[in-house]
């Protein structure tokens, strides 16, 4: 094997490992990539059914009223937030193309002010794009001082174009803790703490 | 028909190629001794053989925490180990086995023989070579040693779904992560090596469709590992950020989405489960040929059909979810693509089968564990089209049902492959042939162990019991029962394998060059027997076999 | 060639037989539902198909290793492609799964339309329970396996259902549509009942629907089928499937109950009776991590027994219980006890196992707490 064929078979080398390299670079870049993009097709597609946390305009559509659709709330607590949480309807019927407004109240339970935050589901998940909330609670985080009461609305619309076997919709509210801007109860960070030391 | 193999004396042209070999290359200097000479050697063939006895260590390791599994699950009732433990155990056994077992298995055989099947005189990158192989035991000492940290071991599965992962895992798993995170750097390296090497280094005349299969898979599973492992590597950091710095990537308190985790999981673990096959397909359509006597049926369809698995395997993901409530349209298109990976593969069997048809078969001891590969792997197979019927997969997911189809895949497929490989190459390697006697022990005993211990979880799982269980209803006993005598028969088989190999070492049956006859005529059968450390240091003239 | 055919005539008599062992047991049930059945069926083609081609594959494999074996004699071939051949071998097995992909995405259709239930139930997934709220109808309970440790320590006979019994099964009623809303409060779980043919993964912070209309009344069994941490094999599903009639009566009956229960909120408990009441509670809800003497196993679940921050801090306390503490495996139990069990449970752990503060938490102090 002559020098110049060595050459030729190390710029080769050279090539591929940087090739490789990018690709690497690439794919790992990719993989973080898929976080937003696959947000983004969630709520394109509504297939997960998380919502758009973004308020969305009314849209003025001429009511359905040849179809009754029953709209169930369900409201749960994560774990860690010393709030309640409650809706003054379990459910309402609408039509498509309605706009209804539900209340939920927010009471903060301990002596000290919280953040939390309340995470919006949907099922079932071919409803979530046609679930129009124009105003939630669930659109940023929530802060409650020591004892405070909070009523807040959510004003929604269900898209005349709903699914036509969709005849129930289930909006979930999931309350959560929002991660270090809560008070830690009085000593249980300490304890959390002990625990992980251990 | 002529044989690849250039006809000339090989002995001849090997002791001439060491001789042209001086001057301009140092690796002829004498290597230093004990210990720094393996910690610091740059030949592939050393590097090949320290990835194979680590990842036959692994297999050890790895087999134990499967045994441990089975005593507990030999009869109903807790008995042995708590299921904390068990989790670890069930968890340890899985990545031990994928990552430090069938992996560096394959890439040890990788680093031996792709060199010597393409004429090249080493790796394109040998110091890389050396570092890729050191990382790996750093990486799994570290996993080994989370079992004795504070609240054990990673103990959420080999999938490590979050959250169970990350908020809910034990304090050991930032130890996992990293762990996991060096095994991958190792097996990225390995494989832009093993790129550089196929792409670059080919004998003089030897065309990419004239490469032998084995070199083919490798090549489009390093392309694999190149695709794959860095999104392993993403998710894992991500779990690192969870875990340590407050983000919300898979926590849904923080606005995140635990099912985007097995998205970005399975992205990366289907692929990976064709990394652990496809050198397999190679290794078999190698050693069906050579005790066939028969030239492979369809050696470009082969290499045709090894790609589009690759290709389909980055659209099947969702198949491993289809339980998580995905809409339909994609509960249908996973469906469909996994349906269309039985394709290629049934290829692939077929081809085997047509080269055993009129062919003049003999069977050693390769040959026995390349034909039960194609039996029991076809078998997996099966299980495999069974399972990508999504509303069947709904009764079938996450039970037995599954852990059968991927042991049958993973054990009398991969690691079957594995050994035949290891058989059919030993003369190679030592100048010996392997004992007969005690290979076919070790064959008949591992082909009824692995049949006794994984056969009897079809039937466990379709009545129903969940996989990654420490105990279980009364109805599942008798084929509990009967998987562990399978499993400890299968395992203690094992130790034939080591003795084999220990013998076949130290002594036995001199092998020629051409060791198998005139069929396994790779060009790994031109150079002497054992294969002196430095070969091909003047590239061999690639002869194509005459049609 | 003779001798083979009568081995594979052989054979298919033998899978033929194994039909009848099949049924008891050591396959997929046919189950109870419509779907259930279509699956079952879905399921035995794609198996007789995986058969047919495995016997004609191996038919020819081993009629080639016994025919053309080299001790023999056997002179090999020298044919090495044959594009037909191929171009077969390639078509054939795609028309097969187009054959089968047809019937199952029929299925598939059929499982993903929820439409029309007349009954929801939103089943949660907590470590290591689940949790059964028939929605609209103020009916909700936990349902824990109900096997005594001791036969899983095999101190005890094991019983005929032993690790597929719970406390509290979810009751259904046949022939009526049954839509299903699963969640979770914190990691994976997936709700599983073979003869119903429903696996679900449960996510926390998303919702999930499935449904069931069972044919026929009865008990069926299931279990937590995702891995979900150290009791994933101590959380059975059982799902009492009962005529119409017999539920709507069961419904008032659970009513009724809950009404009951609510008014012992408004008088005085004992310390005795908390105490009882509250080593029932323990048992079913506390044990599975805290351990049954609340010896806890650290560093995922701290002892409650001698825990001095627990002595000290009453209302940190009931903190702990009621809202959980986020981040760790500690739920918050607000609504998924009631105020008598949440008071009893407190009382209970501040006062057993040594802990003897002698605090008594009145149900009351709770159900104001937790209205205000």
């Amino acid at each position: 094997m002559t020098q110049s064929d060595r050459e030729i078979r190390q710029a080769g080398v050279r090539r591929t490992i940087w090739r490789s390299v990018a690709a690497l670079v690439g794919m790992f870049a990719f993989a973080f990539a898929l976080v937003p993009l696959y947000d983004v097709f969630c709520r394109v597609t509504g297939i997960n059914g998380a919502v758009d946390t973004t308020a969305q305009s009314i849209v003025h559509e001429e009511v359905d009223e040849s179809r009754m659709v029953t709209v169930q709330f369900i409201t749960r607590n994560g774990s860690g937030l010393p709030w309640r949480m409650e809706v003054e309807t379990r459910q309402v019927r609408m039509h498509p193309g309605q706009t209804t407004e539900v209340h939920f109240t927010f009471s903060n339970q301990s002596g000290g002010e919280s953040w939390g935050r309340a995470v919006p589901g949907v099922s079932p998940a071919t409803a979530t794009r046609h679930v129009r909330k124009v105003s939630c609670f669930c659109f940023e985080e929530q802060k409650l001082q020591a004892g405070e009461r909070l009523e807040l609305p959510l004003v929604f619309q269900l898209a005349r174009d709903l699914p036509p076997e969709v005849n129930t919709v289930t909006l979930v509210y999931t309350l959560y803790p929002v991660e270090g801007k809560s008070e830690p109860l009085q000593t249980a960070g300490a304890q959390n703490k002990e625990g992980e030391e251990a | 028909m002529a044989p690849k193999v250039p006809p000339q004396p090989t002995l001849e042209q090997s002791t001439s190629a060491v001789d042209a070999g001086h001057g301009h290359h140092h690796a002829h200097e004498a290597p230093p001794k004990g210990i720094m000479r393996w910690l610091l050697t740059t030949n592939h063939k050393e590097i090949g053989s320290m990835y194979l006895i680590f990842s036959l260590i692994m297999f050890f390791i790895g087999g134990i925490f499967a045994l441990v599994v089975r005593l507990e699950l030999f009869q109903p009732g807790l008995q042995f180990v708590n299921p904390e433990f068990f989790n670890q155990m069930t968890t340890m056994h899985g990545l031990i086995m994928v990552f430090a077992a069938v992996m560096p298995a394959f890439t040890g055989l990788a680093n031996w023989m792709i060199p010597l099947q393409i004429g090249a005189p080493d790796m394109a990158l040998p110091r890389l070579n050396n570092f890729s192989f050191w990382l790996l035991p750093v990486a799994f000492g570290l996993l080994l040693s989370t079992l004795l940290m504070p609240g054990g071991g990673p103990n959420f599965g080999w999938t490590f779904y979050a959250p169970l992962s990350t908020t809910y895992a034990p304090p050991s798993t930032t130890f996992f992560i990293l762990s996991l995170h060096i095994a991958g750097i190792s097996s990225i390296l390995g494989a832009i090596n093993i790129i550089a090497t196929i792409l670059n280094m080919r004998a003089p005349g030897m065309r990419m469709m004239d490469m032998p299969l084995f070199v083919w898979t490798w090549l489009i599973t390093s392309f694999l590992l190149i695709a794959v492992m860095p999104v392993l590597a993403g998710v894992i950091t991500m779990m690192l950020m969870d875990i340590n710095f407050g983000t919300s990537f898979f926590n849904a308190a923080g606005g995140g989405d635990p099912v985007l985790f097995q998205h970005l999981f399975w992205f990366f673990g289907h692929p990976e489960v064709y990394i652990m096959i496809l050198p397999a397909f190679g290794i078999v359509s190698a050693i069906i040929p050579a005790f066939a006597r028969k030239r492979l049926f369809g050696y470009a369809s082969m290499v045709y059909a090894t790609a589009a698995i690759a290709i389909l395997s980055f659209m099947v993901w969702g198949h491993h979810m289809f339980v998580v409530g995905m809409p339909l349209a994609g509960q249908l298109f996973f469906m469909y693509a996994t349906m269309l990976i039985a394709v290629p593969t049934g290829v692939k069997v077929f081809n085997w089968v047509a080269t055993l048809f009129r062919g003049s078969i003999s069977f050693e001891p390769p040959m026995l564990f390349a034909l039960a590969f194609v039996v029991l792997f076809t078998i997996g197979g099966f299980s495999g089209l069974m399972l990508a019927i999504a509303p069947a997969d709904f009764q079938y997911h996450d039970t037995y049902f599954v852990v059968a189809h991927f042991h049958y895949v993973l054990v009398p497929g991969a690691v079957f492959a594995i050994m035949a490989g290891v058989y059919y190459w030993l003369p190679k390697w030592t100048g010996h042939y392997p004992n007969v006697r005690l290979a076919q022990w070790h064959f008949w005993l591992s082909v009824i162990g692995v049949n006794l211990t994984f056969f009897p979880m079809h039937f466990s799982g379709l009545a129903g019991m969940p996989r990654r269980i420490p105990d279980y209803a009364l109805q599942f006993a008798d084929f509990n029962f009967v998987s562990s005598l399978g499993a400890f028969l299968f395992g203690f088989s094992q130790l034939l394998f080591v003795a084999v190999i220990i013998l076949c070492v130290r002594g036995g049956k001199k092998a020629p060059a051409q060791a198998w006859g005139e069929f396994a005529d790779d060009l790994e059968w031109s150079v002497p027997s054992p294969a002196p450390l430095h070969t091909f240091e003047t590239p061999p003239t690639f002869q194509r076999p005459a049609h | 060639m003779r001798t083979l055919l009568v081995w594979l005539a052989g054979g298919l008599a033998l899978v033929g037989s194994s039909q009848v062992a099949l049924a008891r047991g050591w396959n997929m049930p046919v189950g109870v539902t419509d779907l259930s059945g279509e699956i079952y069926s879905l399921h035995m083609i794609i198996f007789w198909i995986c058969v047919v081609i495995g016997v004609v594959v191996f038919g020819v494999m081993f009629y080639s290793l016994f025919r053309y074996r080299h001790s023999q004699g056997a002179k090999a071939a020298n044919f090495h492609e044959n594009t037909t051949v191929e171009i077969i071998w390639t078509t054939v097995p795609l028309l097969i799964l187009v054959g089968m992909a047809v019937p199952a995405t029929a299925t598939l259709q059929k499982i993903y339309d929820p439409s029309d239930a007349e009954l929801d139930v939103m089943i949660t997934g907590q470590q290591w329970r689940w949790r059964y709220e028939y929605l609209g109808e103020d009916v909700a309970f936990n349902s824990n396996l109900a096997t005594p440790r001791a036969q899983i320590r095999g101190e005890e006979e094991r019983g005929e259902h032993y690790l597929l019994e719970v406390d509290e099964p979810l009751v259904l009623p046949i022939n009526r549509k049954v839509r299903f809303l699963f969640t979770s409060d914190d990691v994976l779980h997936a709700w599983w009942v073979p003869e119903l043919a429903v696996k679900q993964d449960t996510v926390p912070g998303f919702v999930t629907e499935n449904w069931v209309q069972i044919n026929e009344p009865g008990i069926y069994r299931g279990q937590c089928a995702e891995l979900c941490g150290v009791d994933h094999g101590f959380m059975p599903v059982v799902v009492h499937a009962v005529e119409e009639d017999e539920f709507d009566a069961w419904l008032v009956e659970r009513q009724e109950m809950a009404a009951e229960e609510a008014m012992g909120v408004d008088r005085d408990w004992e310390m005795d009776e908390l105490m009882e009441r509250g080593e029932g509670v323990y048992g079913s809800i506390c044990a599975s991590c805290h351990q049954p003497e609340g010896q806890g196993a650290p560093p995922a679940f701290p002892a409650l027994a001698g825990n001095e921050e627990l002595i000290a801090g009453i209302e940190w306390h009931k903190d702990v219980v009621i809202n959980g503490v986020s981040g760790t495996a500690m739920p918050a139990f607000r609504t998924t006890l009631n105020p008598v069990e949440l008071a009893a449970v407190i009382t209970y752990t501040r006062n057993a196992w040594g802990n003897d503060t002698g605090d008594a938490v009145q149900p009351a102090e709770i159900a104001e707490r937790l209205a205000q």
